[in-house]
């Protein structure tokens, strides 16, 4: 193995993590403030790939698709927000489940009829087309350091949003006690609404970004959206900084399990045995990592103080 | 003399009666219309739909349900199509996994299953069934054919496939006539949407092609991810891979990828530019080789009740081995383990008329059976 391949695979590693970090900001934002489970997450990231593919597809311009991605997630964040995840707050969880499980019936069901059965088309931009040389003399796709250099700059923002705006302090004074902060005339209703949709643009952002790579489809949101919980649960649920180390985590464990497990067991059995066993040992690695970071510290790496 | 007339009536009446056989014939439609693989499904049902419609048939009914790709709830409404809507022949599964759940079953009560797709080596070998009819392939067949075209052109293959059971004929199958070097066999999570890491170990492991079998949304993704590593390694694929439903997704990265299938848009024969015309007309979209396997399954049960009634298995069997229709694959019998003999061709994505559609290049195999039927004792 040469170093220049162990670059990509680290780079494609933390890229993957960036990705996981979009979805696992919004759930676990969502979570932190409201207490709540969203299992709908995964439909606004479907929503915003197809927002993304639909506007790319009749105006021809990815970016105008991405806008799209973001005001679409939001909009269908804050409507699904005030028509049913308002009346969840007071219920317990198992309710939340249920009626957020609906949701992505009705969510999957609906792009359906709407877009048909088949997967849609859509490109990255041609900016963002092509490969860049890295030191070694690997390459490596420009659009998936773009996606890196999003993630980061998401990262950024929500710890200049969170730590250092008014909305932030009222999104952490929501975090350690919602019944005060309504008490001292924050307006808690609007409040939530705001953060369900800020969450939900997030994951709309993820759905058009990784929809340019993959394949735009009913149905697409729901294997991330278990990988975003594996992600919270490691981070401490109900913390933003949890996600971003636990996104990855996540990402680079899961590359490089995929990339060097298989490898490593050739040395002992035949490449085709290894090749099989390797890849079915890979798909568990970040369960196994999960439950050890569980046995160590059973409330996640970054538990927030309240809870 | 009134005897003799009324007997002679009878005689008349029982030999009409043999001769338009119209005793009613109900097939079960289980087949995948929600979730990711939904488009298969769709094909599928429209394809088969197509012939049941062509035929004029009457007699014929076809109850068809949505198995949401799930075993557990294809062997549900298995069940209930046995026994409450009384079927006389099931069909439409599309995946190996869902159709091993029901297939054994079924056939376990008397009921004829002809699969439109799926065709695991367990149902081809020692597990072969009087019942069970498979219109489309064998597994590995597609994967054999392209072993066979990559053990000619090329020495060094990088091949990958889903770790699951298709996933690993899939390879077995390629490497039964692929004997060439290897630089690498990966197997990936099913489901799995990013192969960043595994494009990498390609372009690292010189190797000078690369053979994939990664269906539905998998290949889309693949595909588009490989198109913008820029690494240059020739693909090719099983038919599948590049088949009509998934190519739209893929767009113009799927351009001169090589696959193998037994029929391609481009066919020249009336039976398939009919078959195009009709489907285009009827759906208003190009069919997929699923179209084209369950329009075979179908004229396959059309014919044999046109001969024979349902109730006499043995009689209907026999009729369906005969295989007398117009495919538009062109050569069609079946093999002793009532799996098909057929040509099988290589195919390149080309781009015709703004639409991408799969050229036929060359034929691979003529009259190929399946490694499986020798074991089969029936």
């Amino acid at each position: 193995m040469t170093t220049a391949l162990a670059l990509e695979q680290l780079l494609n590693g933390i890229q993957l993590g960036v990705m996981l970090f979009l979805m696992a900001a919004g759930l676990t934002l969502i979570f932190g403030v409201m207490g709540l489970i969203n299992l709908a997450h995964g439909s606004l990231y479907m929503v915003g790939a197809f927002a993304c593919a639909t506007v790319a597809a009749w105006t021809g311009s990815f970016w105008l698709g991405l806008i799209a991605s973001l005001a679409c997630a939001a909009a269908a964040g804050a409507i699904v927000e005030l028509a049913v995840i308002r009346r969840l707050y007071d219920r317990d969880h198992l309710d939340q489940v249920l009626a957020t499980f609906a949701l992505i019936l009705i969510f999957s069901e609906g792009t359906r009829w709407l877009f048909g059965d088949f997967p849609l088309y859509l490109d990255i931009p041609a900016l963002l087309q092509g490969v860049v040389t890295l030191p070694g003399d690997a390459s490596y796709p420009v659009y998936r350091l773009a996606i890196i250099a999003v993630g980061a700059l998401i990262a950024l923002g929500l710890y200049l949003l969170i730590g250092k705006t008014r909305l932030g302090m009222r999104i952490r004074a929501g975090e350690s006690d919602r019944e005060m902060i309504g008490a001292l005339g924050v307006d808690i209703r609007t409040l939530y609404t705001l953060v369900f949709a800020l969450g939900s643009a997030l994951a709309g952002l993820a759905g058009a970004l990784v929809g340019a790579l993959q394949s735009v489809q009913v149905g697409m949101g729901e294997p991330v959206l278990i990988l975003a919980f594996v992600v919270i649960v490691i981070g401490g649920i109900g913390s933003i900084k949890g996600a971003l180390y636990g996104a990855l985590l996540v990402g680079v464990t899961d590359t490089l399990g995929r990339f060097l497990l298989p490898q490593f067991l050739a040395l002992f059995v035949d490449p085709s045995e290894a090749g099989m066993i390797g890849g079915a040992m890979a798909s568990m690695l970040i369960y196994v990592v999960m439950a050890v970071i569980l046995a160590v510290k059973p409330r996640g790496l970054f538990p927030p103080a309240h809870a | 003399m009134k005897k003799m007339l009324a007997a002679a009536t009878m005689a008349l009446s029982l030999g009409a009666s043999g001769l338009a056989m119209a005793e009613p014939l109900k097939i079960g439609m289980i087949t995948t219309l929600s979730g990711g693989g939904a488009g298969l499904g769709v094909d599928t049902r429209d394809g088969f739909m197509l012939a049941i419609k062509q035929s004029g048939n009457k007699d014929i009914t076809v109850v068809t349900e949505d198995d949401a790709q799930k075993p557990e709830l294809a062997v549900q409404i298995a069940d209930k199509m046995i026994q409450s809507d009384q079927v006389d022949v099931l069909t439409g599964i599309v995946w190996s996994n869902l159709l091993m759940a029901v297939v054994p079953g079924a056939v376990a009560q008397g009921k004829f299953y002809v699969s439109t797709n799926a065709a695991p080596a367990a149902l081809a070998g020692q597990g072969c069934n009087k019942l069970y009819f498979n219109a489309a392939y064998q597994n590995d067949n597609l994967h054999e054919a392209m072993g066979e075209y990559a053990a000619k052109t090329y020495k060094k293959m990088f091949i990958l496939a889903p770790n699951y059971p298709a996933g690993k004929d899939s390879l077995t199958g390629f490497k039964r006539y692929y004997k060439g070097e290897l630089a690498g066999e990966v197997y990936t999570k099913v489901g799995q949407t990013d192969y960043a890491a595994e494009i990498a170990q390609m372009r690292a492991s010189g190797a000078d092609g690369i053979f994939v079998f990664l269906p539905g949304g998998m290949g889309i993704s693949f595909m588009k991810q490989f198109a913008q590593s820029g690494v240059k390694i020739p693909v090719m694929g099983p038919g599948f891979s590049f088949s009509q439903d998934v190519l739209p997704a893929i767009g113009d990265a799927a351009l001169g990828a090589k696959a193998s299938g037994q029929w391609a848009p481009d066919f020249d024969t009336d039976v398939s530019k009919k078959f195009l015309a009709d489907f285009q007309k009827e759906y208003n979209r190009l069919p997929s080789i699923y179209a084209v396997q369950a329009y075979d399954a179908a004229q396959l049960i059309v014919s044999a009740a046109g001969k024979a009634s349902v109730k006499d298995a043995d009689a209907f069997r026999n009729e369906l081995l005969k295989a007398d229709i117009q495919s538009p694959r062109g050569n069609f019998k079946f093999n002793t383990n009532q799996h098909p003999i057929q040509d099988i061709y290589l195919t390149e994505v080309v781009k015709k008329d703004g639409v991408l559609t799969n050229k036929t290049v060359e034929k691979i195999f003529t009259d190929h059976g399946d490694a499986y039927a020798k074991d089969c004792k029936i």
